[in-house]
Order: C-alpha cells, then sequence, then structure tokens
C-alpha cells in the first residue's frame, strides 16, 4: 500500500514512516502568525522560556488590521514589533510596501516550499499547499509552545482525493470549482483531513488558481489541503527559497483516501455561496438579479494579479453600479497592477483600491457593511455578520462574477459580460 | 470520577461558526475575563446568552461546532462564563485543539444533531452530565445520550490544566 501526500510529509519531518492515524511530534519549519503574534508572545512568555527555540523559523506578517484601526490593533501590532526585536527574529513584515496579507506575502517571500511543514496560527494557513508543502492553522496557545518548544503534535490525517480533469470555459474559474467542491463536501465533510487535488485539471491551472483551492480547504474542515509540486511551482520558489531542506513529495498511486470526488473542469459553471454557509452554493442561474450593495475583490482567497486581471477585463471602459472595493494582496501585486493599468482600469470604473492587507473580509475595516446590505465577495467566508453589521449578507464568488455583478448592482453571471 | 454536572441547556443548530460564538469584530480583546460578555451577540436567538448565561450552564450543539477561524476568543468566551463542557456531534479540527490546549471539555455525543432538530434538547432543559462516563441525560423529558471518550494525550493535557501548563511541567 502506498502512501499518502500526508503520510510522506509527516514521515518526512518524524525522521520515519508514518500511516494515517499514528500521533506524531515534528519540528515546524516555519511559524507564521500575523496580528495575533502580540498575544502569542504573551502566552509564550507564560511558559518560562526565554528565547524562541529558533527566531529565525517564526515569520510574522501584519495583515489583518493595517494601518491599525483602533489602537487595540496598534497595541498588538507594537507587542509583535518590540517581540522580534526582542527575539533577534529577523522575518518580520511590518506596516510597509513589504507587506501584504500573510498568505500572500509567504509565499512570495520563499517560505511555502515543497515537503516543509508549515504552521500557522491563522485557519487559512492551508494555501500554501499549493506549493507541496503540509501547512495547517493553529491557535495562539498552540503557537506558543511551539515556539517554546519546536515541537507540534498531529495525528497524521486521513485524506480526500479529488480528481479533477478538463478545462474552464470562459468565464470560469477555480473559485468557481471550489465553491462548487464545497457544496458537495459540505463544511464538514473533510473535518480533521488532508485534501489532495490530482489530475490534469490541476496540472494546467495556474498557481494562484491552485492558491485559491487550497486556501478554501479550511472551510470544508481540513487539516491542510495540497497539490502536487510541479514545474510550475518549482519555478515559482525559484531563488525565493527561504530554506534548503525542501523536496517535492507526493502521494503514491496506491495510497488509500477515505473519500474520493471527481470532477470534470467543463463542467463548472459560475457559482455563489450564499448567506451564512460556505456550503450553500447556487450556480448563478438560481440566484441572479439578487440586489447588492457592495463589491468586494481581494482577501488571501482571490486578491492575486489574475484576480484583479480577470475584473478588469469586464469592468474595462464601464462603470459599477455600486461601490467596489478593491485590495491587493500584497504590495507586489498592487505595484504589478499599478504597473500593467489593471489599477487604472479599475480606478476608471469607479473602484477604490485600499492598501494590501485582510480588509473587510473579516470586518475590520475598510468597508463594513450596514444592517440590510449585501456584499459579492471574492473572499473565503460569509458567516452571518462577518463584514459588519449582524443583519448583513455575503455572497462570495469569483473575480469574474463580483466584477459582473458590480456592474449591474445585482448577482450577474459573468459569461453575459465578458 | 463519576461526578454528575447539573445546568441548564443553551442549544444550538449545526456548523456554529466561530463568528457566531466570538464576532471577529472583538478579535483585538486579548485578555480572556472580557471575552464572555461577546458571547453568540451575532446567533439568531441568542442575543440574550451572554447577559443570561450561568456558571454551570451547557453549551449542546449540533455538527462542526466552531467551525470557520483558529481563534482561541471563541473558547474563552465559553470557558470564562463557566460553561464546563460543550456537547456536540462534531466539532472543527482547530476549535477542539484550542479547547484541549486550554483544559475545556467537548464531549462528541452521537446523534445529538438530529435530537436538536426533533426539538428533544430545547434552550432552558436541565441537564446531567457524568464527564468521564459521557453519560447526558436530559432531566426535563427523560432523553438519555452517550459521548465519546478523549483520547490519553488529550487526557493528559486537560488533566495538567491545559497546553501551556502541561509544557511547563515536562520541561527538561
Amino acid at each position: 500500500m502506498g502512501k499518502t501526500f500526508a503520510e510522506k510529509a509527516l514521515g518526512k519531518a518524524a525522521g520515519h514512516e508514518v500511516s494515517a492515524n499514528e500521533v506524531v511530534t515534528v519540528e515546524p519549519d516555519f511559524c507564521m502568525s500575523h496580528d495575533n503574534t502580540g498575544p502569542i508572545s504573551r502566552t509564550f512568555k507564560k511558559i518560562g522560556v526565554k528565547k524562541v527555540w529558533k527566531p529565525e523559523r517564526l515569520v510574522v506578517i501584519l495583515d489583518h488590521g493595517v494601518p491599525a484601526p483602533s489602537s487595540d490593533h496598534a497595541v498588538n501590532h507594537k507587542e509583535a514589533r518590540e517581540f522580534m526585536a526582542e527575539q533577534g527574529a529577523p522575518n518580520f513584515y511590518d506596516v510597509s510596501s513589504d507587506g501584504g496579507v500573510c498568505h500572500q506575502k509567504f509565499p512570495e517571500e520563499g517560505f511555502a516550499l515543497p515537503g516543509l511543514v508549515v504552521i500557522g496560527s491563522d485557519s487559512h494557513t492551508c494555501t500554501y499547499g499549493a506549493f507541496g508543502a503540509f501547512a495547517t492553522g493553529i491557535g495562539r496557545s498552540e503557537m506558543a509552545a511551539a515556539w517554546a518548544t519546536g515541537q507540534i503534535w498531529f495525528k497524521v490525517p486521513e485524506s480526500m482525493k479529488i480528481n479533477v480533469r478538463g478545462k474552464f470555459k470562459k468565464g470560469v474559474s477555480p473559485k468557481d470549482f471550489i465553491l462548487k467542491v464545497m457544496g458537495d463536501v459540505k463544511s464538514d465533510g473533510a473535518d480533521y483531513m488532508s485534501v489532495e487535488f490530482h489530475g490534469s485539471g490541476i496540472d494546467e491551472m495556474s498557481v494562484a488558481g491552485r492558491m485559491t483551492l487550497c486556501n478554501l480547504g479550511i472551510e470544508m474542515g481540513a487539516k491542510n489541503a495540497v497539490c502536487k509540486p510541479d514545474r510550475k511551482v518549482l519555478d515559482y520558489i525559484k531563488g525565493r527559497e527561504k530554506a534548503s531542506n525542501w523536496e517535492p513529495l507526493w502521494a503514491d498511486a496506491d495510497a488509500a483516501y477515505t473519500k474520493e470526488l471527481n470532477y470534470d473542469l467543463g463542467d463548472i459553471v459560475p457559482g455563489i455561496a450564499k448567506p451564512h454557509t460556505v456550503d450553500n452554493y447556487a450556480a448563478i442561474d438560481e440566484v441572479k438579479g439578487t440586489k447588492i450593495n457592495q463589491a468586494f475583490l481581494g482577501s488571501c482567497t482571490n486578491g492575486r494579479m489574475e484576480d484583479l486581471r480577470e475584473a478588469a477585463a469586464i469592468l474595462k471602459g464601464k462603470r459599477a453600479a455600486v461601490r467596489t472595493i478593491v485590495i491587493p494582496a500584497s504590495w507586489n501585486v498592487y505595484r504589478e497592477a499599478m504597473r500593467d493599468g489593471t489599477l487604472d482600469t479599475l480606478l476608471d470604473a469607479g473602484c477604490i483600491v485600499c492598501n494590501s492587507g485582510c480588509g473587510p473580509c473579516l470586518g475590520a475595516h475598510m468597508g463594513t457593511l450596514a444592517p440590510g446590505e449585501a456584499c459579492v465577495s471574492t473572499a473565503n467566508r460569509n458567516f452571518k455578520g462577518r463584514m459588519g453589521d449582524k443583519d448583513s449578507f455575503i455572497y462570495l464568488a469569483s473575480p469574474y462574477t463580483v466584477a459582473a455583478s458590480a456592474l449591474k448592482g445585482e448577482l450577474s453571471d459573468p459569461r453575459e459580460a465578458l | 470520577m463519576s461526578e454528575v454536572l447539573k445546568g441548564r441547556a443553551w442549544v444550538f443548530g449545526d456548523d456554529v461558526d466561530t463568528d457566531l460564538i466570538y464576532h471577529n469584530k472583538y478579535l483585538a480583546e486579548t485578555d480572556p475575563k472580557n471575552m464572555p460578555q461577546y458571547s453568540f451577540e451575532y446567533y439568531p436567538g441568542k442575543e440574550g446568552f451572554a447577559k443570561g448565561v450561568k456558571p454551570g450552564d451547557f453549551v449542546v450543539a449540533g455538527k462542526n461546532f466552531g467551525c470557520g477561524s483558529s481563534r482561541e476568543h471563541a473558547v474563552y468566551c465559553l470557558k470564562e462564563a463557566g460553561v464546563p463542557v460543550i456537547l456536540a456531534e462534531t466539532c472543527s479540527r482547530i476549535y477542539y485543539r484550542n479547547a484541549i490546549n486550554n483544559a475545556y471539555p467537548v464531549l462528541f455525543v452521537k446523534g445529538i444533531s438530529d435530537a436538536i432538530k426533533a426539538g428533544k434538547l430545547n434552550d432552558g432543559d436541565e441537564l446531567e452530565v457524568s464527564l468521564s462516563a459521557g453519560e447526558i441525560k436530559n432531566a426535563t423529558n427523560g432523553e438519555t445520550f452517550h459521548g465519546d471518550a478523549v483520547s490519553d494525550l488529550e487526557k493528559d493535557i486537560m488533566s495538567a490544566g491545559g497546553l501551556i501548563p502541561y509544557l511547563k511541567s515536562h520541561k527538561k
């Protein structure tokens, strides 16, 4: 019997062969945290250890409320800043044009590498599976413990295999695919599991698109999600690598899976996750015409260059009918979109472009909603009230669909706008 | 270890996400003692939870309790309110780890999601819960449920008082 990706990656980290359901203790290759670094550092100090086990393994990227929208946020940032300095920890991305959303910056800076074990005190840490890393979200206490001991325990997860073939039709993108998968699997269908994306449909997909898929693994309850680290990934990481012990790992053909699903990308249509759960899937035809008050294009799910370009293709030369907020996922993305004219196209269409960060995705600032308002969003969660008032509504969609909906002020089929 | 906890039930549905338990609006708060006042503020019909919950009351929920964010606030806000245990059909991975790491028990109870839907568990019902035996009795209507036992590692962390005290006691 062959091994799954999770068995191989955790086996590599543990230094011996492992199988699903075995408990292993491993040393994480990197520990990612964001604005919650301040509170984690307080818990760390309570353990009674003075120095982080390996300060160079910490990667801290401020993004949840940047620049600080309140003095409470500012205090957390200040603590993070002081802690990193005190520990002599070099990998700190402060509020500056070197920054961005953590799950975009982390790969950009070369920390997301094949075969590494990455833990992050953020549930969307699973994004780095797009680069072949075993990456999973944990809580703050657990992060403090990992800093102190250099260890974390895992139950080797069982795995789900999602086989993907075919090609997207015009106006359909990876977000539509994963929304459909979430609708099928349900928000707890992959609880505790490792989700592997296989097949020619994934091979053909860009690395950015794979990041969108893996990012949403947690929304099915997964421990981690992963794609094969192929030539595209190796090309991306070349020259960025912040560690040398990486190694492309992939599941054996005869590995054992708890569940297996098959999709043809040619069957996927523009999709929506309706309020207030991520698995409340509808094809665009079922919800077309629903009024919206705001559109949001950004986040760790869909704030990358190709996302902005897709939206711009629809908005070019036209005018958004509702307020449309654009947040590039990092300042590198921002600059590239500035250079190639994408930002101009979006500004000309009436969009406002905010500084890189998490923004309104979690309701902190930069576009929160009033009672009764609805937002179509490229982000990852549509939980009740997540973007503001508890009587507001969030529809999750692709960049194409968000742009097409912004134009009409109602949920719209992007295939009719392209 | 045959202690039976008695308290009232606060009953929730499936997929209770972390924003419903503890909204992201209050994430900058870092003192667990200040967190109970925000519990379930966004959960329709449970706006009165924060004011009405009494130490000893139980949170009863269906499938996938605590899905979503990794925020530990969603554990603290219930623990600090004096809710001794969460009774749920299943619970999200990160929420469960956060609970164990804070010595906060979650009892997985088969069939409880359907029982909630069938009206066999309601707000205000008097429950009797034996954590060691995993037995739950609804004293209001006589219904009984059975929960799963936790693993040894989890027990060790819990009995030390959580991950941080556990590490302190195991420090070389």
